[in-house]
């Protein structure tokens, strides 16, 4: 069986610094992956990778086997990944609602003459992505904010909302960055539960974590990067002790360097 | 991209284990937290100040869209009936003797005041709506009026053949301006129309088939429609040409509303907010971009017609720089993206220096002055769109000054 989501041999450099250098990672349909690392180990990088943000100089990515290379972030989208952001990129002035329609639109067709006339398929469209963004926010647990602007909301709401508006897109593969970054421990095992009941609709996931607890309860497998290398990958447990990790975070020992 | 930009440079974390990178990130947060604390005291203080200054300026427009929103369907297209009968009454002589006693009333309800809240209707669809700052505005006017003094005197069409023809063709230049033109953002795209707009009225004073800066002239009125006075077209009764615009501006405010509350509409929302977010959202931002562009350029071409087909003759003088800047200023002063607001403010920007006439030259001064206070005292617009109110309200939003101060420690 192929894999959802596979990179191999991606280089990326800004400049002269490579941020990300020959990864090769594979995530398969259903599991929870994580992707640790120090900060500026690029993980955030593989995310731009993957969503178009970037194009990879050399290496292939590829969606069960579509290449992702050279797609705009739109087309990505549609062909099934989607994405929130480590720093929250919402539609601030519009509403909750309004913000979770946006990605539901992703999969809608109506155009120009469409929206004028007010044709059948552009009204169907119009109540059938309502009726998700309202389903999507309940599942998230804001139903009630709604009709509240976006940037009005709670720090926490607003990450649950970046989580409603890129799951309207209708991905097989979503991809957090950061969740739980800035939320208060219950608030961080609220969001574990949704991301399982997330991936038990049927959603590969692939996060960016820093809360080791969060990672370790949650992920199927993790893979740890290190200056745009990756240094180790497995089981949570066998990462957590693996050599190579704890020198990547604690620093290596002075007589070995 | 900024934003998604990593700092490539940024050295790994200080001495943390795997299991106490959490709480130091917890430590890194707090820190921040309390940075963004103290940066929202002092805007809060700063808002409080001048929320308490424009408290003196009454904000109906809350209330007033609230009331709107629970009138029942029938009541609100009464509402909106009503307010078209007064627009066909508004050409009475005793309205003008209120409205300006200076000068011709009638001439005034067709150009500026017409014409200008059509300009502005168009505008606001690629300003307030997709958020492209367009500087130029004025060339697709000067596409259109050119459109029909060409047509109508060489070829000899119809106004209501050239009318479709040259909305076509503004939607095409939109086009073929925008492809270009749109890759650029913010700051290079305004300059980019403006120079578009300069284009445009240099081109038609230097060619010959456009009439140099004599311009052309003998450009044919419309044909009457049956034999009465409303629809009889001639030179000098103002008021036909004024009931022709209206019945164009309310068509083109249909088409402005439905679209608006459309995934077209959402599209260019999302678009204004944050491109690259709508980008990764599924939203084609580059194509919704040309359509505004197009649409918007199609309104001002129909505007440009209008005003040719009334005036007989036109000149490059009559599409200056000022006027891409008066349309522009009147989206902004009413309140850009919420459509009555763009036509109260067109009215106004259009209405005042008329009405002032008496003053001569300081009607300008005064005008001048008034634009400046305006946005001091409320920037938002006189009718704000409900997301653009929001946004002012509570300064730049929750959400974006802790996103701003984190993304600062995230890089150091």
């Amino acid at each position: 069986m192929g894999h959802l989501l596979e990179l191999a041999g991606v280089t990326v450099r800004f400049g002269g610094v490579v941020a990300v250098s020959d990864l090769d990672l594979h995530v398969d349909k259903g599991e929870i992956f994580s992707l640790i690392g120090p900060n500026g180990a690029g993980k955030t990088t593989v995310f731009n990778i993957v969503t178009g943000v970037y194009e990879a100089a050399q290496g292939s990515v590829t969606l069960s086997g579509r290449s992702l290379r050279g797609r705009r972030p739109h087309q990505v989208t549609r062909l099934g990944v989607a994405r929130t952001f480590q720093n929250l990129r919402l539609f601030g002035n519009m509403s909750a609602l309004e913000n979770v329609m946006v990605g539901a639109d992703a999969r809608h067709r109506t155009g120009i003459p469409g929206a004028i006339l007010g044709l059948p398929t552009h009204r169907a469209e119009e109540t059938s992505g309502r009726e998700t963004a309202r389903e999507l926010l309940a599942l998230v647990g804001i139903a009630e904010l709604a009709e509240d602007a976006a940037s009005n909301l709670s720090y926490g709401d607003q990450r649950r909302l970046e989580i409603a508006r890129a799951l309207a897109t209708e991905p097989r593969l979503l991809l957090l960055d950061e969740p739980t970054a800035g939320m208060n421990p219950p608030e961080k095992s609220a969001l574990q539960g949704l991301v399982r009941s997330i991936r038990d609709r049927g959603v590969t996931v692939l996060l960016i974590e820093h809360d080791m607890s969060v990672v370790m309860t949650i992920s199927d497998r993790v893979a740890v990067l290190d200056f745009g290398r990756k240094i180790a990958e497995g089981q949570p447990a066998d990462v957590r002790t693996d050599p190579a990790v704890i020198t990547a975070y604690l620093g290596a020992p002075t007589d070995a360097a | 991209m900024r934003v998604l930009k990593r700092s490539a440079a940024s050295p790994p974390e200080g001495p943390a284990g795997p299991d106490q990178a959490g709480t130091d990130r917890e430590g890194r947060l707090e820190r921040a937290r309390s940075r963004v604390g103290s940066v929202k005291g002092k805007l809060a203080r700063r808002r409080a100040a001048a929320v308490a200054w424009r408290a003196r300026l009454p904000d109906l427009t809350g209330p007033v869209a609230r009331a709107w929103h629970r009138l029942p369907r029938w009541s609100q297209w009464l509402v909106r009936l009503g307010i078209i009968v007064l627009a066909v009454l508004a050409p009475a002589d005793w309205v003008g003797q209120i409205m300006a006693p200076a000068s011709d009333w009638k001439t005034l309800l067709f150009y500026p005041i017409g014409i200008f809240v059509l300009l502005a209707v168009g505008l606001n669809v690629v300003v307030g709506q997709a958020g492209i700052l367009d500087l130029g505005y004025v060339a697709f006017f000067a596409i259109g009026g050119y459109t029909m003094a060409l047509l109508g005197v060489n070829v000899g069409l119809d106004f209501w053949i050239i009318l479709p023809t040259a909305v076509a063709l503004c939607a095409v230049s939109g086009l073929v301006l925008g492809t270009p033109a749109l890759r650029l953002r913010g700051d290079y795209l305004a300059i980019v129309t403006l120079g578009f707009g300069e284009i445009i009225r240099i081109s038609a004073t230097n060619a010959s088939w456009t009439g140099g800066p004599r311009g052309i002239a003998g450009i044919p009125h419309p044909p009457d429609i049956g034999n009465l006075n409303a629809f009889t077209y001639g030179v000098l009764d103002p008021t036909p040409y004024y009931y022709l615009v209206l019945a164009l501006i309310v068509v083109v405010i249909f088409v402005a509303r439905r679209l608006e509350r459309s995934r077209v509409g959402r599209a260019w929302a999302a678009i204004r907010e944050d491109e690259d977010a709508a980008a990764l959202m599924g939203v084609p931002t580059f194509r919704f971009k040309l359509w505004a562009f197009a649409i918007g350029g199609s309104i001002g071409g129909g505007a440009g017609v209008m005003f040719s087909a009334k005036n007989i003759a036109i000149t490059p003088d009559n599409f200056p720089l000022l006027l891409s800047i008066l349309v522009l200023s009147a989206v902004v002063l009413g309140g850009s993206g919420n459509l009555p607001g763009v036509i109260l403010g067109a009215f106004l920007v259009a209405w005042l220096p008329e009405r002032f006439r008496g003053l001569a030259d300081y009607r300008v001064l005064i005008f001048g002055a008034a634009l400046v206070i305006m946005m001091i005292f409320r920037p938002e617009g006189l009718l704000p769109s409900r997301r653009r109110r929001s946004s002012l309200r509570t300064g730049t939003g929750a959400g974006a000054a802790p996103t701003a101060v984190v993304e600062q420690e995230e890089k150091t």
